[in-house]
């Protein structure tokens, strides 16, 4: 890349950081102008929350996502709520210096951060977490995220190898750090907590999300990625935030479809994959932004453990009450008839199999036999 | 302090040394008095031969079934057989009493000693003045001294009421007393006596014009006759009163059930009585001065209830009345009774078999007669009796005795309406004192008194007990764990006085749960509850107000300071926004 690309590429990043940026911080001061106006006009100031219960969610099939509905709920500052009012305005004021001068902190850090406010401090990390949540919900109705915010979560994202070259660019030196995750040897390149200010090149066909990390360490060391010109990315479970921002962003600027290959069981079914297509239910306010709407399910699917006569366990009953929750509730599965069949279809089996049961047939057989018969049709992929 | 524990140390060495001379000493004592007064429990074999002796129908030829049963067995048998003298019974029986244990036997002496005096002064119109003292011998061996400002009583009759079980006037009357039964204080001066061969000492003066007489008494236990020592006149320096002096084996304790308590609880349902205390432990006298000037309206004398009356009783009513006539007998005997209403027993009567002629002589009337018309007297209406021969404390005076022993900081009485059960009258009262001086978090304190008389002992078993821990504290803003007292800075006291109070044993320590009896004592909690918790409830708005003022005035500022940090307002915008906010909060403290 050419030095003047390289500037030109850390001019747009700055534009658009500069813009996310003066975002935040307008978001943040209308918010407490409306506050000291009404005060100042000796009225009752209020925060309006958007609601957060899975009755406030809906499931948009244009957008692809679980999406947090119109329902709000106001808090007046009164008696009762005038700790916790303090408290979020606190935090509100932390955020707004932490973007002015271009810091982050964690959930941890804003707890220690709070030690500062006197009588206004949080004796609990949950309270403090409590607190963030509702300042999260309360500017993602001005389209600012927790990143945007500058609170980042604690945990690193999955780890990520393959046909991709991550653009990381340093804002104070200009330079831009190519990683080129084919290089790695044996191991692999770590998802940061932020990935805002990424981009990436890739020629790959698609991203294989994958749920274990014993999987993705034998499609790893055989170079899976090479034969079948993909990246492979592992999630260890349900992805966190930052691992299904990764992804999302990845798949959006490079247009390459997304392919989740988990467990068999209702929690890789109604957990992983439901939360990296359409996100949480939760959490349903920031859906939008950490969801991956174009990813499909490649396995393993219910049939094949017909079709590869896999090992199974029986079903255990957390994983019936899961399964008959989704069936029930969960506006994604509902939406998805190919989905409550296949639900249903577990269920009648009354049994679950792990990836790893694959290996039955050889450890390599994953490789060598599934994943190409299983990608050389992927129009038969679950939605 | 450290003098103290020195003081308490050699008690306990000395304590031991005495406990065994003591077992000597009680030996030697059953021999002298032949062995009907063992400090031992009674052996089983000497109850049982007591039981036989007792019954009058041979049933022990049963155990020899081999003998040859011949007129002249019962003969030798009835050589045996004799009438038991009440005396020598309760000296074998003293646990019915209250004297089975040291302890208990020196605070049922003072109780006997107690009730005595006061219903003597009362009776008289005298505002009593109490002087009790306890002084030590040993530690297992006390002198009791009580003394009243009462009437005296005559040199007659002095022997008889203080030498003689079962003898006094409050037995059959139909009336409020304290006493009942008439066995207590000769019962204790005969338990004096047998333990430590000392007679019981009275002092009488009937008039500042005579002077006192001094006895010295015991019971001659075959006889149950009293039998006088050594009789003198004295001066005393008191007008008019009764002095008792009991020496006896027991032993002085603090705590729930001691002496200490039981005046405490004494001056708590008498607020016209003054006592003055010395025990043997502390150098000060304690004083409960009296909170009335007047004496309480004295109780009535009624007659039974029908409702009340017993069947066996009725027989033995009837067999003793001077009436011609069952109608007359009923009408003379009991109240609320008429002609009329003896019609009606009649009438009832022919609907359970057979109609009773109420003309008939009372004497004629066959036992399955009369079972008849006590089951038509049952299923008769007949009117309440009447309740004005209650004397209840009242709500004033039970609050003033409650502020004067506890220092609380609210106090509530309630003194209900007077009610029946079975033919008698009774009448329930309760007070609460909460808060001051009470102790916190500990549970409830209950005070439970029958006829201004203090129960000390079988508090789970009593109605009182019950109803209180069946009332729904936590609605009275109370803490109260299920099936339990009430927790907190509390002392609760409930009070009975009825002309016939039912106890659940002959030794009257718990009273027993009638439904009409329990619902009294329920509605009376409850309605001190209410009051109480009207007043806890207030006193939390308070105390949430104040603790909000502070509230805002604590978060306020924090409020200004990311108001002024977001949007950079100078320190004097900050000021005026604070305390804008101040007023706003203020104003919309109510919650």
């Amino acid at each position: 890349m050419s030095k003047k690309i390289a500037r030109s590429f850390i001019d747009r990043v700055k534009r658009e950081n500069a813009r996310r940026d003066k975002k935040t911080v307008d978001s943040i001061e209308r918010t407490a102008q409306e506050i000291y106006k009404k005060i100042m006009r000796k009225g009752k100031p209020m925060l309006r929350f958007p609601v957060r219960s899975l009755s406030n969610v809906s499931y948009d099939k244009k957008k692809g996502y679980l999406e947090i509905g119109r329902a709000r709920k106001e808090r007046t500052l009164t008696v009762n709520t005038v700790k916790g009012f303090a408290q979020t305005l606190r935090m509100m004021g932390l955020s707004r210096e932490l973007v002015q001068t271009n810091d982050f902190a964690t959930k941890r850090d804003v707890y220690y951060q709070s030690k500062n406010w006197a009588e206004a401090k949080f004796t609990d990390q949950s309270e403090s977490d409590t607190v963030m949540d509702d300042i999260e919900a309360l500017f993602s109705v001005d389209d600012v995220s927790r990143e945007q915010l500058r609170f980042v979560p604690d945990e690193h994202g999955g780890a990520v190898a393959g046909e991709l070259v991550v653009l990381d660019p340093d804002l104070d030196s200009g330079e831009i750090e190519r990683i080129d995750c084919t290089r790695f040897g044996s191991g692999a390149y770590s998802i940061p907590s932020s990935v805002e200010h990424l981009s990436f090149e890739t020629d790959a066909k698609f991203v294989l999300a994958i749920e274990t990390g014993g999987i993705f360490q034998r499609l790893q060391s055989h170079k899976f990625w090479k034969s079948a010109d993909c990246i492979l990315v592992s999630m260890a479970g349900v992805p966190t935030r930052s691992t299904r921002r990764f992804i999302r962003k990845l798949s959006d600027q490079k247009k390459i479809p997304v392919y989740a290959f988990v467990d068999c069981d209702p929690y890789g079914i109604s957990n992983i994959y439901r939360t990296l297509k359409v996100g949480s239910g939760n959490a349903a306010h920031i859906n939008r932004f950490f969801c991956v709407p174009s990813a499909s399910f490649l396995g393993v699917t219910p049939q094949d453990i017909i079709d590869y006569k896999l090992p199974t366990h029986p079903l255990k009953d957390v994983d019936i009450k899961r399964a008959k929750d989704a069936l029930k509730n969960d506006p994604f599965f509902q939406s998805k008839k190919k989905w409550s069949a296949a639900l249903e279809q577990l269920l009648k089996m009354g049994v679950r199999a792990e990836q790893q049961s694959l290996a039955m047939w050889g450890l390599n057989y994953v490789i060598e036999e599934y994943l190409p018969a299983k990608l050389a049709n992927p129009g038969k992929f679950l939605p | 302090m450290t003098r103290k524990k020195a003081r308490a140390g050699n008690k306990k060495t000395s304590k031991a040394k005495r406990k065994s001379n003591k077992k000597k000493a009680s030996k030697a004592t059953s021999r002298r008095q032949g062995g009907l007064f063992d400090s031992e429990p009674q052996p089983k074999s000497t109850r049982k031969a007591t039981k036989k002796t007792a019954s009058k129908k041979s049933g022990s030829a049963k155990q020899r079934s081999s003998a040859t049963i011949d007129g002249e067995m019962a003969k030798e048998m009835a050589k045996k057989q004799k009438d038991i003298s009440v005396s020598e019974f309760f000296a074998k029986n003293r646990h019915l009493l209250g004297f089975d244990s040291p302890a208990r036997a020196l605070l049922t002496t003072v109780r006997e000693a107690v009730d005595n005096s006061l219903d003597a002064c009362e009776e008289a119109g005298v505002v009593p003045d109490l002087f009790i003292e306890v002084k030590a011998i040993n530690p297992d061996q006390h002198v009791v001294i009580v003394r009243d400002n009462g009437p005296g009583i005559v040199r007659e009759q002095l022997p008889k009421i203080f030498a003689r079980l079962l003898y006094g006037s409050k037995f059959h009357a139909r009336k409020q007393t304290r006493g009942q039964q008439g066995i207590g204080i000769s019962a204790a001066g005969m338990y004096g006596n047998l333990t430590t061969g000392k007679p019981m000492r009275v002092i009488s003066r009937t008039s500042r014009r005579k002077p006192a007489i001094e006895l010295f008494l015991a019971i001659d236990m075959a006889k149950n006759q009293p039998m006088v020592k050594k009789e003198v006149e004295i001066e005393v320096d008191w007008a008019h009163g009764t002095q008792v002096q009991i020496e006896l084996e027991g032993t002085y304790k603090k705590g729930k059930h001691s002496i200490d308590s039981f005046l405490d609880q004494v001056s708590l349902a008498n607020p016209h009585v003054r006592i003055e205390y010395i025990n043997p432990v502390d150098e000060e006298p304690v004083i409960w001065d009296r909170v009335s000037k007047s004496l309480p309206e004295s109780p009535r004398e009624i007659l039974p209830h029908p409702h009340g009356v017993e069947l066996g009783i009725l027989m033995q009513m009837m067999k003793e009345t001077s009436a011609r006539t069952v109608s007359g007998f009923m009408c003379q005997e009991f109240c609320r009774v008429t002609p009329n209403v003896v019609r009606k027993f009649s009438d009832e009567t022919e609907g359970l078999g057979r109609r009773i002629d109420t003309d008939r002589h009372p004497k004629r009337l066959s036992p399955a007669d009369v079972r008849i018309l006590h089951k038509g007297i049952a299923a008769t209406r007949i009117m309440a009796p009447p309740t004005n021969c209650l004397s209840p404390i009242g709500e004033e005076l039970m609050g003033k005795t409650l502020r004067r022993n506890f220092n609380p900081e609210i106090v509530i009485t309630v003194t209900r309406q007077p009610s029946v059960y079975r033919g008698n009258p009774f009448q329930v009262e309760a007070g609460i004192a909460w808060g001051g001086d009470l102790p916190g978090d500990d549970l409830a304190s209950i005070y439970r008194f029958a006829n201004r008389v203090p129960l000390q002992y079988e508090q789970g078993a009593c109605a009182i007990t019950q109803s209180i821990v069946a009332s729904p504290w936590k609605n009275y803003e109370v803490q109260q764990a299920r099936g339990a007292l009430p927790t907190g800075s509390l002392a609760i006291i409930l009070h009975i006085a009825s002309v016939w109070v039912p106890f659940t044993s002959e030794s009257k320590k718990a009273v027993a749960s009638y439904d009409e009896i329990l619902k009294e004592m329920r509605l009376a909690i409850m309605e001190a509850g209410r009051k109480l918790a009207t007043h806890l409830r207030k006193k939390r708005r308070l105390a949430d107000a104040e603790r909000k003022k502070d509230y805002i005035k604590t978060y306020i500022p924090q409020i200004g300071i990311a108001l002024q940090e977001i949007l950079e307002l100078s320190d004097t915008q900050r000021t005026k926004a604070e305390g804008k906010l101040a007023d706003v909060l203020e104003r919309s403290r109510k919650m």
